[in-house]
């Protein structure tokens, strides 16, 4: 286990946090803003990954195919607002389970239906291929890398949309009163249908990212998404910051976990016993990690006000 | 006294439905309904929970994985008394649960629906991680269950001891609902703070009620592992919660008829899209036309079908 090792597993988990926070930013806006769960989150970020793959493929190009994941996420997110979502925001969370499972269904299956149950599998354009040499030759995969910056751009432009621009001022105030808002004279459905928009853009940007690292394949988002349910409940419900600390807790641990958990255990049991726990171990730690910061602190790490 | 009907009426039906299956040459039927009422025993155990209790827990596979690991793995070993596998996968599942619910039960809301989703997410992948028993491909039961004057190999007899088995879940929940017990559970939900002024608090009949839940849990999972002679960590997979949240919800949550009627339907419906074959497609991709259904009966379709059969609700 050389210290270069760990540092480019540090970097996976960092990449993976970053992923994991372009989900946890949209889903954590609609519930801390409109108090909805959706679990159709990740059919967003999976309907995001076709868009990129097929576009790219059809086109050749991986920008326009990257253009069209988050024009044809912003989209879809709003449609689906719009047509099913928006009469539950009065109703309660059960109810909002429920029917964002049956769209979940639907998604799955529709993409099943389009392009295959097969998992696909998305290529990189030449200019993002390749390794960097960070320092001391310890070289990394410039895709991952592109995603680590992309992700933290992602989070320092969102970060200042909410918190230093009118559109964010009005995002905050509608979180905490909704009716005085609208008593304002301002188009609370229309900036409910706004805020799903870019959440779902959100997800279809990490669906885009996710085509040249993970699979794509009916069934991919909710694989994440539960993950991504960790992170807030790690972060606290409603707060930006807390979806980016969790995130990237939650990506370093479980990637560190799954590559040095067995060495570590077959340090101190025999070798057999050491392989049956460690993935078992690995898989569950994030869930372990959940469940010690809920036993310390039940509303998160970063509780958002009010 | 509708109830009384209705619930006259289902026995009858339920009852006769093996000599009847069986004359028209359609025992596929009974297998079926088998399944389905394996099924409802868990939607009636997390309705105990969720329509009286109020607790939106969306792990209740869980227990269903839990009960059919105790099982399948006294069967892996060669041990078939089924007294002892059938009271090992109640008792552990009732740990399970204890433990689960001793942590979530603390949350409320929000956090309750992804702790629960969590935590049985977390044993899922357990169920994948350990090969010995499988893994991910699952494990053959190589004998169901035995007992001293059934055979649980016998279909029929199978049948029945599940339509008994789903009758006493749902007189021992209608029992519980109306004790002292069941009145303290009602009233933490529908108000928490006069319950806590009242002096009792609400965290103790919550577990407790979480405990009862979770091992009839493990008995419709005991009782699924029989009927499939196979297990996978797929029992425990989170579509699977869903599910049988779907089932009270879609019955009634919150009535004794509501589990029962809602796995029938939402079984049965799949059952029958799934078959669908003119046009092939839907058969092939019901889910494409579930979803929406479900959607629909979300958004219009709020009292669930228990409320065609009673006007009121008692609780």
């Amino acid at each position: 286990m050389t210290l270069a090792l760990v540092f480019e597993q540090l970097l996976n988990g960092v990449q993976l946090g970053v992923m994991l926070f372009l989900l946890a930013a949209g889903l954590t806006l609609v519930l801390g803003i409109m108090n909805m769960v959706n679990l159709a989150h990740g059919a967003l970020y999976m309907v995001g990954a076709y868009f990129a793959i097929t576009v790219s493929q059809w086109s050749g190009s991986y920008l326009l195919g990257a253009a069209a994941a988050l024009v044809g996420t912003l989209v879809v997110g709003m449609l689906v607002e719009v047509i099913a979502l928006r009469t539950l925001y009065q109703r309660d969370h059960l109810d909002q389970v429920l029917a964002t499972f049956g769209l979940i269904l639907f998604f799955n299956e529709l993409m099943a239906i389009l392009f295959g149950r097969f998992a696909l599998f998305a290529s990189l354009p030449s200019y993002l291929q390749g390794h960097i040499e960070l320092f001391a030759g310890i070289r990394y995969p410039l895709y991952r890398a592109v995603v680590i910056i992309v992700g933290l751009l992602t989070a320092i432009i969102l970060w200042y949309v909410v918190t230093r621009t009118r559109l964010g001022m009005l995002i905050r105030a509608g979180a905490s009163n909704r009716t005085m808002v609208a008593a304002l004279g301002i188009n609370i459905r229309l900036l409910y249908t706004v805020v799903f928009g870019f959440g779902a853009a959100l997800a279809g940007l990490a669906g885009l990212m996710a085509g040249q690292i993970y699979t794509v394949q009916p069934g991919m988002g909710e694989l994440i998404l539960i993950q991504v349910f960790v992170v807030i409940v790690i972060g606290g419900i409603g707060s930006i910051r807390g979806a980016l600390v969790g995130a990237l807790i939650v990506g370093v641990v479980d990637t560190l976990g799954r590559a040095f958990l067995k060495p570590m255990l077959g340090a101190i049991l025999p070798p057999i016993a050491a392989d049956t726990a460690a993935p078992a171990l690995a898989s569950m730690l994030i869930y372990l990690l959940m469940a010690l910061v809920l036993a310390l602190k039940p509303a998160g790490l970063f509780p958002a006000r009010g | 006294m509708r109830n009384a009907v209705f619930w006259a009426i289902a026995i009858a039906a339920l009852a006769a439905l093996p000599p009847v299956a069986q004359a028209l040459g359609q025992g596929f039927y009974i297998d079926l309904v088998r399944r389905i009422m394996i099924f409802a025993i868990a939607a009636v155990s997390l309705n105990l929970i969720l329509g009286y209790g109020g607790m939106v827990s969306f792990g209740h596979a869980a227990y269903l994985g839990v009960g059919g690991y105790a099982v399948a793995i006294f069967a892996f070993y060669g041990v078939n008394s089924g007294p002892l596998q059938w009271a090992v996968a109640i008792g552990a599942s009732a740990l399970v649960a204890l433990a689960i619910g001793a942590v979530s039960i603390r949350t409320s809301g929000l956090y309750f629906i992804m702790i629960t989703l969590a935590f049985t997410q977390m044993l899922y992948y357990l169920g994948i991680s350990i090969e010995e028993y499988g893994g991910d491909d699952g494990i053959r039961l190589k004998s169901r269950s035995q007992f001293p004057l059934l055979d649980l190999n016998d279909g029929v007899q199978f049948y029945y001891v599940i339509l008994v088995l789903l009758l006493g879940c749902v007189y021992l929940v209608h029992r519980i609902v109306n004790s002292r017990f069941g009145m303290a559970l009602r009233a933490a939900k529908s108000n928490e703070a006069r319950a806590l002024a009242i002096g009792f608090s609400p965290y103790r009949y919550r577990l407790t009620a979480f405990v009862i839940a979770g091992a009839m849990g493990g008995l419709s999972g005991a009782l699924l592992v029989n009927h499939t002679n196979f297990l996978t960590p797929d029992y425990m997979h989170w579509t699977r919660s869903g599910e049988i949240m779907f089932m009270v919800i879609l019955g009634g949550m919150g009535t004794s008829v509501g589990p029962v009627l809602g796995s029938f339907a939402l079984l049965l419906l799949e059952d029958i899209l799934a078959n669908w074959r003119d046009p092939r497609w839907i058969g092939e991709h019901w889910q494409v036309i579930l979803g929406p259904l479900l959607v629909l009966a979300v958004i219009f379709f709020r009292r669930g079908l228990a409320g065609l059969f009673q006007k009121n609700d008692a609780s």
